[in-house]
This record gives C-alpha cells, sequence and structure tokens, in this order.
C-alpha cells in the first residue's frame, strides 16, 4: 500500500486527528465519554494504521519496539506507584484522598495518574501484538 | 446481527468472516450506544472492530485464507450449544426486569455512586469515577491482567523466533 498516494496524503492528514482524539479521550474522561483503556486502543489503532499504510520499518521506526515494552511495564508500574504513593502520604493503598490539598483534588490528580497508567500498558500491548504478528509474516515472507 | 452470525457460520472463505466478524462488532457498538454504555461501545468500536481485525488480518496472512475441511459430524457440538443457549435463555427469565429500579444491583452500592459520587470525587463521569477510584483495586488488576497477557504472547512468540 505503499504507493498509493492517495492512501499516503490521507494517512498523513488524519494521523495527528487521531492522535489528538485519543488525547482527547484520555484527559475529557472526568467529563464525557472516556478513559485510559479506550484512549490507549484509539492511540494503538492509529499508530497500527500508520505503519500498515507506510509499512512495518516506518512504524518501528515512529514507535520503536523497546519504547513498546518498556510503555508495559511502565503503565502498571505508574497505576502501582499511585497506590503507593497514596501510602506514603498517610493513606491507604489507592487512597487518593491524600494526594491534593483538599480531597476533590487529590481524587482529580489520582484518577489522572491511574487512567496514565492503564493508557501506557493498553496501547503498549495493542502495538506490540501488532509487532509480532506483523513481524512474524515479515520473517515467513523473507525465508 | 443475527444475518451476520450465520453468514459467518455458513461462510468457508476466513477473510470474509474476519469482515464479517468487524461488521457484527460495529453492530454491536450501535446497540451499546442505544443503552447509553457509550464508554463500552467506544471500546467495541475500537477493539472488536478495529485493532482485532487488524490482528485476525495478519493471523490470516500467516495461515491461509480457506478453512480446514470438517474431520467428523458436528451434532454433539451443535446439540450441546443449543442445550447450553437453552439453559442461558431460561437462566435470564429469572432476571429481574431491565432497567427495573428496585433491582438487587441498583439498591446496594449504586445510589451512593450516583449522589454522593460527584460530592466526593469532583468527577462528573460516574463511569470514570467508579472505574478509577471506588474500583481502582479492581481497575489495577485489569491493568495488570492486559500486561500479563501482553507478556505472556511475547514470551510465546519471541522464542519460536529465536529457535528457526
Amino acid at each position: 500500500m505503499k504507493d498509493d498516494i492517495i492512501l499516503r496524503v490521507v494517512a498523513k492528514l488524519l494521523m495527528p486527528f487521531m492522535l489528538l482524539f485519543a488525547l482527547y479521550v484520555q484527559f475529557h474522561a472526568d467529563f464525557g465519554p472516556g478513559g485510559g483503556f479506550q484512549a490507549g486502543v484509539i492511540a494503538a489503532a492509529a499508530i497500527v494504521f500508520y505503519a500498515l499504510i507506510f509499512g512495518l520499518p516506518a512504524g518501528l521506526r515512529l514507535v520503536p519496539e523497546w519504547v513498546v515494552e518498556k510503555m508495559l511495564a511502565a503503565g502498571v508500574l505508574v497505576y502501582a506507584g499511585v497506590g503507593l504513593a497514596g501510602l506514603v502520604l498517610g493513606g491507604n493503598y489507592l487512597d487518593y484522598f491524600v494526594l491534593g490539598a483538599d480531597p476533590v483534588s487529590g481524587q482529580h490528580r489520582g484518577i489522572f495518574w491511574v487512567e496514565v497508567g492503564v493508557l501506557l500498558t493498553v496501547a503498549g500491548v495493542m502495538l506490540k501484538l501488532f509487532y509480532m504478528f506483523a513481524g512474524r509474516g515479515r520473517d515467513a515472507e523473507g525465508e | 446481527m443475527a444475518v451476520t452470525v450465520v453468514a459467518m457460520v455458513l461462510q468457508r472463505n476466513l477473510f470474509s468472516v474476519v469482515v464479517l466478524f468487524g461488521i457484527y462488532s460495529f453492530l454491536m457498538a450501535t446497540v451499546l450506544v442505544a443503552l447509553d454504555a457509550v464508554d463500552v461501545a467506544m471500546t467495541e468500536a475500537a477493539v472488536g472492530a478495529g485493532v482485532s481485525t487488524v490482528l485476525l488480518l495478519g493471523a490470516l496472512h500467516l495461515t491461509g485464507g480457506a478453512e480446514a475441511q470438517r474431520l467428523e459430524r458436528p451434532l454433539l457440538p451443535l446439540v450441546l450449544s443449543i442445550a447450553v443457549g437453552a439453559v442461558l435463555a431460561y437462566g435470564s427469565l429469572g432476571l429481574p426486569a431491565f432497567s427495573d429500579p428496585l433491582a438487587p444491583i441498583h439498591t446496594h452500592v449504586v445510589p451512593r455512586y450516583l449522589n454522593e459520587g460527584l460530592k466526593e470525587t469532583g468527577v462528573p463521569n460516574i463511569v470514570s469515577a467508579v472505574l478509577a477510584s471506588y474500583r481502582g483495586y479492581d481497575t489495577l488488576g485489569e491493568t495488570v491482567v492486559v500486561f500479563t497477557a501482553g507478556a505472556g504472547v511475547i514470551a510465546l512468540l519471541r522464542r519460536r523466533r529465536k529457535s528457526k
């Protein structure tokens, strides 16, 4: 699909909007539908789309495989870290009330970081799966 | 949706099955929107119709497009799945009616989430509040499950590639 000019142009036009929509879904989750899981999948779908149109090597240049693997673990660590931050600040595990000046802003902060953790893990897993499958196809073709 | 399912079962070409699967996911997403579960509909459209279609097509690329001829008569599995379906349908008769305000699930913690949620968390979207705050442990567990699944796939596929 690399040589199709229409697909290339449309993909380049759509990419920023897809990533922007992922961020909107992520950070607007307090007020509208969405959250880390949905945003992670949309962001991963944007990268997968890019890799489908421009080829796997281009996708790997955009988001290298080691970044994806770090994202997998970083997401869980961020989530668990929020829980530990609650402990350190004198609350229970995953207690958000102690994270901010007053309980409500603490809740906001806690939910925000937890959703960031979910986003990282979900997007990482989706991209890694895609890279794995696409990479295997490439290996089989090379033989 | 019933039409797509029947077409999926009858179809022998796996490529069309994958496409029908995507159509089914989109139909499911519209049903979920009609039920006011926008968060779930979003996930269904993105995961079911988007990413998993791409993954299935990738798997198809590795395995080839035609379904293998079946080895035995499908009578026993057919009877079994019809029986399980009948039991599930019978069980659903005992559930409270749809949107019944006195159903047990609506009288336990849901009133507190709905009435106190905004005051306690300051988050207007009740789904986010329940997911990330009241049910924080569950969501942490889910994240760990996603991580474990990803790590398992990495472990499986990578070892094969090295042994080549």
